[in-house]
């Protein structure tokens, strides 16, 4: 570690920021450089909430593995669940009853949402607005009552199990997801009101924190992180489960690679989100939501990887299975991680008030990156 | 490509590395010591543009450790795993965060996790582990914390 | 009719029916003090309550509504929480200097209080010197903040306290040329001259576009000078966790927090007295019936009204705008804000000697 008190040799200033700071949104350490206000180098250091989820996996059954996700990448509970079923249904080859299929999608998109939308207020509090955080809550609350009574859980919802879903949908479900979609589609604007078309919002986000698209693959960004450079990168669209090949949606993509486009990418999937769940909240097919599944789960030996697009990027689940009960190794590629490590190479040069622009757009959630 | 000519134009080019079947992906195994150069190639290489290494880990087999690479194309979109075996005692292998960055995190975290060493590596410290935990790794099969670890 | 000053001269005449004119003195003297520091209170009482209630209603929620009636003692609820809080002083710190940093600060909002006429006849101080003296008073509240940021010996704090000096000595420019404006139009320094010469209309109606815009300019240059949102870089609590009074606690960060509510309240009701008249009551051109009925509100309230739909108009910045980066911060002032200004107080000086205003 760098001497953390006081100055460099150079004369510049060293301050951490974190573990306990308002615009890191949990316990990440940043130690910064800075030469008055300019940036010179940013440091992050890690592990402050690392569980070790990986090694905890190693003696966990492969049902009982899934919950242990829920807690890394906590706006993104069902997608992670998601990915790991999806794992195990590869290994076992089981086929998922359509049913579960589309309500598996249903919720993945509305996670999204939410966590776009949680995303979108928490961003703009790190510039100073205080207002849009209240007001993508609003939003926000009517997603998580939706979860509350499907899944019994408004964050980590633990509702997906290899062979399809835990519980079927609530019957107030599909109503309260149209609730939802109008509500959504008469607010929506205020968003663009209040934040996008800002003067100074958007002279605080213009050309900050530029990363090519060569940089962007080359640190391993996924997501909007990546889509805001010109990368196309979407899981759902290269990588298609659950039958995400057979909707209608695009990839978003910008190509300025700043601040303001990874946050336009974000904003979009908003609608490409509610686009999914239009087409789909009123073609739930009926049948079973679960596969019949045997109570203790083997893998066969071998490697088994899958990819999902969280709402931060490409989250992978990797297993390695020696044929037992439990897997041998588990390795969790979190998007986070890998976005973070572009942090220091678009920081460089930059004001200090031009670094949280760029955590903000980043979408870090240090649960996600510690593991 | 499909798997097929991917197998076929990665044996042309690399006529030392063991193509291995029956995952979902092609994979090769490497020698500690060839795999800068193949990587290099496997990034440079225009049919094969490798250009986005995803995941990078490690496991513990216990006699030996094994690095997973897991590469694809953002260009062609296939897929491919590289891995090495390293030995228990004194594991070594070269750096790739010249070749791709996202390395250089990953790496750090497969050697403060598992104690192999990356040569050439930048900046090759703790990451997630606090002060006073080096040499000990404890994603490795053999740790043991008596206070800290509850077993399951 | 109940007014202000009709109260102060009874006091004044019982005062003086059993006292020498010294010790009359010395009495009234003792009598504003007392007065001041009520107001202080009061005003920091009223205006936190308002600005969590103004926050609560643009943020779609309540607010404060548990302490009393409404929530409106959530207020004195806070402040007895503040003063039995143990104030702290960090080892490294300048003692001296970083416990004098909020008394300097809540002394110079005091200051500032002294020539501002609250109602018709109604001012601690007839100043003929009254804008400069505001002026130059609210020129030192920098000292405190500077002061607070360097004895704090935390970085986060140095640097609140360096963007704070840099914004308030640039954005002073502005405020001192706008407020220059009205001197020009009404050729006197004295408030209570520049109260008068509304008499016939406001000066924001009576001066034609320079006037609104360097109204404009007076907003914009005292919400940066008061450190309030969308200028609170010295604060930046997302960047710099709360800046310059990052390690004060209990009663002397609430000195530091009164403060800026007082200060606020001090550049609105100076924004009120130029620019909407202080406290004359609004008229309009001949119809006198209307301005009969206008006459009959209270002259104080007139004024109070004013400067609190100023305060309004600040907390509403604050609650919608996110903040500048500190170079923009600067850019503002120095390519916009302070051409435009010299520009405009060139034109108001021509309009000023042509007469060409009501």
């Amino acid at each position: 570690m760098v001497e953390e008190i006081g100055t460099t040799t150079d004369g510049d200033l060293i301050i951490n920021v974190g573990p306990q700071h308002p615009a890191t949104h949990g316990v990440l350490h940043l130690v910064i450089t800075l030469n008055g206000e300019t940036i010179k180098k940013v440091e992050p250091h890690l592990g402050y909430i690392h569980r070790s989820i990986e090694k905890m996996c190693e003696s966990l059954s492969y049902r009982q593995f899934i919950y242990v996700t829920s807690r890394m990448d906590y706006l993104s509970s069902h997608i992670n669940n998601h990915g790991c079923a999806l794992c195990v249904e590869k290994g076992l080859q089981i086929e998922v009853p359509a049913r579960a299929k589309v309500i598996r999608i249903l919720m993945d998109e509305l996670t999204r949402i939410a966590s776009h939308e949680l995303w979108w207020g928490a961003m703009a509090m790190d510039l100073g607005a205080f207002t849009p955080f209240f007001h993508a809550f609003r939003e926000r609350e009517t997603i998580n009552d939706i979860m509350e009574e499907t899944c019994g859980a408004r964050l980590t919802m633990n509702y997906m199990v290899p062979g399809g879903v835990m519980l079927d949908i609530h019957p107030n479900f599909r109503q309260r997801v149209h609730d939802f979609i109008r509500l959504f589609k008469s607010k929506v604007h205020e968003y663009e009101e209040m934040v996008t078309g800002n003067i100074i919002f958007q002279n605080r986000m213009k050309g900050v924190g530029l990363l090519s698209a060569e940089d962007a693959i080359s640190f391993g960004c996924t997501g909007p992180t990546a889509r805001g450079s010109g990368v196309s990168c979407d899981v759902r669209k290269y990588y298609p489960y659950d039958g995400y090949e057979q909707l209608a949606f695009d990839e978003v993509l910008e190509t300025a690679g700043d601040s303001f486009a990874r946050y336009m990418v974000r904003i979009r999937e908003l609608h490409q989100s509610i686009r999914i769940i239009e087409q789909l909240i009123d073609n739930i097919p009926e049948g079973d939501f679960q596969a019949k599944t045997k109570a203790v789960l083997k893998l066969p030996k071998g490697e088994f990887y899958q990819r999902v697009e969280t709402a931060r990027g490409e989250f992978g689940v990797y297993i390695v299975s020696e044929g037992g009960t439990t897997p041998y190794r588990i390795k969790f590629r979190s998007p986070g991680f890998s976005n973070l490590s572009a942090l220091d190479h678009m920081a460089r040069g930059s004001k200090l008030g031009d670094l949280v622009a760029m955590m903000g757009t980043l979408d870090l959630v240090i649960p996600d990156i510690d593991r | 490509m499909t798997t097929e000519e991917l197998k076929s134009t990665l044996l042309e080019l690399f006529p030392a590395a063991i193509p291995e079947e029956g995952g979902e992906w092609l994979a090769i195994n490497v020698a500690p010591d060839e795999l800068h150069d193949i990587a290099l190639r496997l990034r440079q290489e225009q049919a094969l543009n490798f250009d986005f290494l995803f995941c990078m880990t490690c496991i513990d087999w216990k006699t030996h450790l094994t690095m997973v690479y897991h590469f694809t194309s953002t260009r062609y979109r296939h897929n491919l795993v590289v891995r090495v075996k390293l030995n228990f005692t004194s594991p070594e292998v070269a750096t790739l965060s010249d070749i791709w960055q996202t390395a250089n995190f990953h790496e750090r975290e497969v050697y403060e996790m598992f104690g192999v060493n990356f040569i050439n590596h930048p900046d090759l410290r703790l990451l997630i582990l606090p002060d006073g935990w080096e040499g000990k790794n404890p994603m490795l099969k053999s740790f043991e914390d008596p206070i800290n670890m509850i077993r399951l | 009719m109940w007014s202000f000053s009709n109260i102060s001269t009874n006091i004044d005449e019982w005062l003086r029916s059993f006292l020498n004119p010294t010790w009359t003195m010395v009495a009234e003297m003792v009598i504003v003090g007392i007065c001041v520091i009520s107001l202080f209170a009061v005003l920091g009482l009223v205006l936190v309550l308002m600005e969590r209630k103004v926050s609560a209603w643009i943020q779609i929620r309540l607010g404060p509504n548990r302490v009393g009636p409404k929530g409106i003692l959530q207020s004195f609820a806070d402040t007895l929480k503040l003063l039995v809080k143990e104030g702290m002083t960090p080892d490294g710190s300048d003692k001296f200097l970083f416990n004098f940093a909020p008394l300097l600060a809540i002394i110079v909002a005091m200051l500032l209080m002294a020539p501002i006429a609250f109602a018709k006849d109604f001012h601690m101080w007839d100043l003929n010197i009254g804008v400069l003296y505001v002026s130059a008073v609210s020129s030192i509240s920098v000292i405190s903040i500077l002061m607070a940021g360097w004895a704090s010996n935390n970085k986060y704090s140095l640097m609140g306290a360096m963007r704070s000096g840099a914004q308030i000595v640039s954005y002073e420019l502005s405020a001192g040329l706008s407020i220059l404006t009205i001197v020009v139009l009404c050729g006197s320094l004295n408030l209570n001259d520049i109260i008068q010469s509304q008499v016939d209309g406001w000066w924001i109606f009576k001066g034609h576009l320079p006037v609104l815009i360097s109204f404009v300019i007076f907003i914009i240059a005292v919400t940066a000078e008061t450190n309030r949102a969308p200028f609170d870089l010295a604060e930046a609590e997302s960047e710099l966790t709360a800046g310059f009074h990052t390690e004060y606690s209990g009663m002397k960060f609430a000195l530091f927090f009164l403060a800026e509510y007082v200060n606020v309240f001090i550049v609105c009701a100076i924004g009120a007295t130029l620019f909407l008249g202080g406290w004359m009551p609004f008229h309009i051109g001949n119809w006198t019936d209307f301005n009969h009925v206008m006459d009959y509100v209270p002259s104080s309230l007139w004024f109070f009204g004013k400067t609190f739909f100023l305060i309004f108009l600040i907390m509403w910045f604050r609650w919608t705008f996110p903040r500048l980066r500190i170079d923009q911060l600067l850019n503002l002032e120095w390519k916009y804000l302070l051409p435009i200004s010299m520009v405009n107080i060139l034109l108001v000086t021509l309009m000023a000697i042509l007469g060409w205003h009501f």
